[in-house]
């Protein structure tokens, strides 16, 4: 589904301070499947994430989807790839603060121009099924982590994505809290989505819902 | 369509959700700008209004009025003058007018003395502006003296007051009898202040003014379009020397609204960066805030061009009026007819609302093309 052929990713090229965050990336992610990132701060899960998800381009590589090469597209196009394809639940889920958890979750589709109450609805049938229907019109700063982390879900499944995408999931949970995401985990992949993640968490990559596992070090992948 | 007006639905309520999270910067910059805009408009307004009111005033005035020099004073027509003009071609009419300036020691003002040249007033009776009933507490049928410049009292009785609705001309008026001007002035006989003159063709106001300055060449004919122009530099000048002694005021209300809205907080940039890894174009988050920015400036201008509405038109602008309508002891009290110049309502909101919204355009600009991926590492 999602392939990647010797992809670098190198930050402020030609400086002083280049760096190489990913050097010669080759992979390829299955569809239906949950793809688990492994390795320590600094091995470059997050930049593959960010490729992954159209966030940012390669230096050099390829990067396709479904066949297609989206590497070299216009930020337009990948914008739109992203909206369509990509859900996100970012580390610090990065909510927008004074928003209710229901406009929260609505963020992502109002670009595509679907009709307000069709929107509406769809976000309170995510809260329902994230049972978080009565916290919906509380301001998100008022919501615990773990609430504000079914929040961040809500909003990356809102355009009903083949792909979600997320990033250190568990690490501002408590190990209950981490479960019951695995339990998320497992159902998304039932729902025939693909789930890439990052984690050093032993709960996650070493839980059933996780089928495979990418160790990477020093922006290289080590083992498939 | 349909897709399109949902999208801009979004973008709206969006927006508006956004205005009310920063309610106490947004209400701030709404009033410092509203401020601004009402501070200009009052002054616009109220200048054009009376721009507006002099040229109906002067509308009804003769096309031209001679007057004779003397060493470069005004001095009195002597007899022979009407029918010299007389000879001119294009003269429709002539009429010589008994004018002149009377100071009032009581109350500390000029008035102007005139013989209505319609005449109609009896001999011993005067009609008087309406600043001069207020001043002097007069009404119809009172009795009022006056010293003469040769320290004879004259008494008269009032017969009338002018309309309230003419005052702009007529606040400081005393209107009387060509027999009791001429004994109260000692005014030689056959002689004038001046004469008014009509023109037929208005083609012809030059030239005929050009026969009367050869026919007379110790005249100055003074045209009616050089006293509405002479009124309308006034009022401009009036108007110039405002703004300028508010440019400081304005200058630094006009920087700290440009440094508010120019400055995005790192929240806001927070959010951008966030609305563009959630799926948001660059386009998109460019036209939320010119939305904001769209919203915050119409609203202010609305508010401050109402405001100075209110003020110029119903409370007859006391924070401008002394300057904008000039200096005297007797002022007159007139109501403004309200005038609104569509070019200078648009020359308004052009140096208000573009300024502001290329001030937010460029910061936002810059926030939304940064790359989606900062905030996986936020």
């Amino acid at each position: 589904m999602i392939e990647l052929r010797d992809v670098r990713k190198v930050f402020n090229e030609g400086q002083h301070n280049e760096y190489a965050a990913l050097s010669g990336i080759t992979l390829t992610i299955e569809p239906h499947r949950v793809t688990a990132l492994r390795g320590p701060s600094g091995s470059g899960k997050t930049t593959l994430l960010t490729l992954i998800g159209c966030l940012a381009r390669p230096t050099s590589g390829r990067v396709s989807l479904h066949g297609r090469d989206i590497s070299g597209l216009p930020e337009r196009f990948l914008t739109e790839i992203r909206r369509k394809t990509f859900g996100f639940v970012f580390q610090q889920f990065n909510l927008i603060k004074g928003m209710s958890a229901l406009e929260n979750i609505m963020l992502p589709a109002y670009p595509t121009g679907r009709p307000h109450k069709e929107l509406k609805l769809r976000a309170a049938s995510l809260l329902e099924r994230l049972r978080l229907s009565h916290r919906g019109g509380a301001k998100v700063e008022w919501l615990s982590g773990g609430e504000q982390q079914r929040v961040a879900i809500a909003r990356a499944l809102i355009n009903d994505p083949e792909v979600l995408i997320a990033d250190e999931p568990t690490a501002n949970l408590d190990t209950a809290l981490a479960r019951e995401f695995l339990a998320l985990l497992e159902s998304f992949g039932q729902e025939g989505r693909a789930v890439i993640l990052t984690s050093h968490d032993p709960l996650v990559v070493e839980s059933a819902a996780v089928h495979r596992v990418v160790d990477m070090r020093d922006g290289m992948v080590v083992t498939r | 369509m349909k897709t399109w007006l949902e999208r801009q639905r979004h973008l709206i309520d969006f927006t508006l959700a956004s205005l009310a999270r920063r309610k106490t910067r947004n209400l701030g910059l709404v009033a410092v700008f509203a401020l601004l805009v009402f501070v200009l408009a009052s002054v616009m307004l109220f200048t054009h209004a009376l721009r507006h009111e002099a040229k109906a005033v002067l509308r009804d005035s003769p096309e031209i009025i001679l007057q004779r020099l003397v060493a470069g004073r005004h001095d009195l027509i002597p007899p022979g003058y009407l029918d010299t003009i007389g000879r001119i071609r294009g003269v429709q009419s002539k009429q010589g007018r008994l004018w002149g300036y009377y100071y009032d020691a009581v109350v500390k003002a000029n008035y102007t003395f005139m013989v209505p040249p319609e005449g109609g007033i009896e001999p011993g009776t005067i009609v008087v502006g309406p600043a001069l009933e207020r001043e002097r507490g007069i009404a119809e049928n009172n009795g009022i003296s006056f010293r003469s410049y040769n320290g004879q009292l004259f008494a008269f009785t009032v017969a009338r007051v002018l309309p309230r609705a003419s005052e702009l001309v007529s606040a400081d008026l005393v209107l009387m009898n060509e027999a009791d001007f001429r004994a109260f002035f000692k005014y030689p006989a056959d002689h004038y202040t001046d004469i008014a003159l009509s023109v037929a063709n208005p083609l012809e106001v030059r030239n005929v003014a050009n026969k009367l300055a050869n026919a007379l060449p110790d005249s100055r004919p003074i045209l009616r379009d050089e006293v509405q122009r002479t009124y309308a530099s006034m009022f401009d000048w009036r108007e110039g020397l405002m703004l300028a002694l508010l440019s400081a005021a304005i200058l630094a209300f006009a920087i700290l609204a440009w440094e508010k809205a120019s400055g995005l907080s790192a929240e806001e940039k927070r959010e951008i960066g966030i609305l563009k890894a959630v799926g948001w174009e660059t386009g998109d988050v460019i036209k939320m805030k010119l939305w904001e920015g769209g919203l915050v400036s119409l609203t202010a201008f609305l508010l401050g061009y109402v405001a100075a509405y209110v003020q110029v038109f119903h409370c007859h602008a006391p924070l401008f009026e002394p300057v904008l309508r000039g200096w005297s002891v007797i002022y007159p009290r007139f109501e403004l007819a309200p005038v609104i110049d569509g070019l200078q309502v648009a020359t308004l909101f052009f140096f208000t609302v573009f300024p502001y919204m290329a001030a937010i355009l460029v910061p936002i600009w810059r926030a939304a093309v940064t790359d989606p991926d900062a905030v996986m590492r936020a």
